[in-house]
């Protein structure tokens, strides 16, 4: 869906990306991380011909941008960098608006359409008051609207849950799962380490302007090979383990084991008493820490 | 993408009051004039003023003279300037590039817009003053036909088609200086610096058209030939500094439209 090769942009003397090659295939949900000023907003508007590259190329749903932008961008949903629209009209006159000023979007299903979006970010019931008495959360959801009016196939969101309450976050959340169940690739530019994590099926790791890690998030996850215990009986624990044990904190021990199950019933076995046994996974934000801190030492 | 712009123009609400300010200079010196009776001598103050007392219907024509030299432009910089750096501002125009809107076709929109705009103004302009002309002021010459500049009769008919002229002479006019803001407008961040931008050239155009060592650049400042169009009043018409007028026009219109296209096009939105 999203394809970059060689992607670069210097401003000037800056370069703020650097052959940046993503790799978003149809049905991801990909997650593009990145720290502020990491490149990310510059890279999505390049992707969707804002920003022009100055080496590079991008291909998005199998067309070279910005050439073929005329034909790819109506069947893309995007959101950059927050909401924006006409502050004195109306949310649906500013949906009207933007959908009849570019092609594909038919004037006959408009009326629908607009009501389909604004349901499905729950806007239904806004009435006719200016989009300037709309809150931060309206804004985002209304923006979110404006990216879904034509039923893209590819969205293209940079923080979309900016502003909006943890009921919010988690309705846009559960938003996005379901469109992306019937079909939709979704690619998600955030700084929320959380927020990807939940989500995301694959992730791309921006660091000053470079593409550090792009990989499976499940892969990213996987197994470190030790066991987290939490345990009353520490000393016990201890003893029955000796030597396989890493690290001490309290109730809870990380072990050096292969097989949990295994662990399990030798501890059951000895009459140690578990609360907790789990296999650790590495979290999204080690991952994340770990390749820009290579990413670092490279330079 | 012409009729998108056209429907924000009309549902603006600073459109019409914009229209509603620059009706009220000539309504106000048309009602002036009626109650005091005091006219301007003639050949002094602005076109047609002096004749208007005994001739209301002329008053549409000196409207147009008052309105022209000054707010017509200002307004008209306003409004250009505000066509791509007002979306920029707030953050608009990212989205109607990916909606997408081609880069060209957003500029000729907007271009399109700030002309209907000039349209709509000088309209408004002239029927509220045909109106407060026939009904305040002087009407003796009416049947007779109007008097061109040059003293001689002008039948109705002529004078309709001059007016028309003139009118389509001070168009270009407000083209020119909506292509310098169009321009402006696609290089600053800040509509407000377009805006400016264009006034402050409009401004020392004017200036350096009262200095006499400017001599050598005169023919070449953009307000030189503004008021030309009286000349088209006069009988027969003096077509010398129309025709240069309409061809410095024109060229200030083909190097900034082609200048804001050229910028536009490689321009990184950021905003």
């Amino acid at each position: 869906m999203i394809r970059t090769a060689g992607l670069t942009k210097h401003f000037g003397r800056i370069t703020a990306v650097e052959d940046v090659g993503l790799d978003v295939r149809e049905g991801d949900i990909y997650g593009f991380l990145g720290a502020n000023g990491s490149g990310k907003t510059t890279t999505v508007r390049m992707l969707l011909g804002l920003v022009l590259a100055t080496s590079g190329t991008i291909e998005l749903l199998g067309r070279p941008m910005p050439a073929s932008g005329r034909d790819v961008l109506p069947l893309v949903g995007a959101m950059v960098e927050g909401p924006a629209s006409y502050p004195q009209l109306s949310g649906r006159t500013n949906l009207a608006l933007l959908d009849a000023s570019g092609p594909g979007g038919d004037r006959a299903t408009r009326a629908g359409r607009i009501d389909d979006a604004l349901g499905q970010v729950g806007l239904d019931g806004v009435d006719k008051r200016p989009v300037r008495a709309y809150s931060l959360g309206m804004r985002q959801r209304l923006g979110l609207a404006a990216a879904l009016l034509r039923r893209p196939r590819l969205l293209v969101l940079d923080e979309p849950t900016n502003g909006l309450d943890p009921q919010g976050i988690r309705e846009i959340r559960q938003l996005l799962v379901d469109l992306n169940r019937d079909g939709t690739t979704v690619f998600l530019s955030s700084h929320l380490l959380a927020e990807i994590e939940q989500m995301c099926t694959r992730v791309g790791v921006l660091d000053r302007g470079r593409l550090v890690l792009q990989d499976q998030l499940e892969h990213l996850q996987r197994p470190t090979g030790r066991t987290v215990i939490r345990t009353p009986d520490v000393g016990a624990a201890r003893a029955l383990l000796d030597g396989h044990v890493e690290q001490e904190e309290g109730e809870t021990i990380w072990v050096r084991a292969d097989d949990p199950l295994a662990l399990n019933a030798a501890l059951v076995g000895a009459d140690v008493r578990v609360l907790e046994l789990a296999p650790e996974r590495r979290t999204l934000e080690d991952v994340v820490l770990e390749a820009a801190e290579q990413s670092g030492d490279r330079r | 993408m012409i009729a998108v712009e056209l429907r924000k123009l009309v549902l603006s609400r600073r459109t019409w009051v914009t229209i509603l300010l620059i009706d009220a200079l000539p309504t106000l010196v048309g009602i002036l004039l009626a109650v005091t009776d005091i006219g301007p001598r003639p050949g002094t103050g602005p076109a047609f003023l002096s004749a208007v007392l005994t001739d209301g219907t002329l008053f549409p024509l000196a409207a147009l003279g008052i309105v022209l030299p000054l707010f017509l432009p200002i307004a008209v910089a306003v409004t250009a300037g505000e066509a791509i750096a007002g979306e920029a501002q707030q953050g608009t125009l990212r989205y109607l590039l990916v909606r997408p809107v081609g880069r060209t076709r957003l500029l000729v929109a907007k271009l399109v817009s700030v002309m209907v705009f000039v349209v709509l103004t000088v309209l408004v302009v002239a029927a509220t003053a045909y109106v407060l002309g026939a009904l305040l002021l002087g009407s003796e010459s009416v049947s007779t036909g109007a008097t061109s500049v040059s003293g001689t009769g002008l039948s109705t008919q002529e004078m309709v088609l001059r007016t028309l002229l003139a009118l389509a002479y001070a168009m270009l006019c407000m083209l020119g200086v909506a292509a310098i803001a169009l321009f402006l407008s696609t290089v600053v961040r800040a509509p407000l610096s377009a805006a400016l931008g264009t006034m402050g050239v409009l401004v020392a155009s004017t200036l350096l058209l009262t200095l006499d060592a400017a001599h050598v650049l005169q023919p070449y400042l953009p307000t030189r030939y503004w008021l030309a169009f009286v000349d088209l009043f006069r009988d027969p018409i003096l077509w010398r500094d129309v025709e240069r007028g309409v061809l410095l026009q024109a060229a200030y219109v083909v190097v900034f439209l082609g200048a804001a296209w050229a910028n536009f096009m490689t321009k990184d939105v950021t905003d």
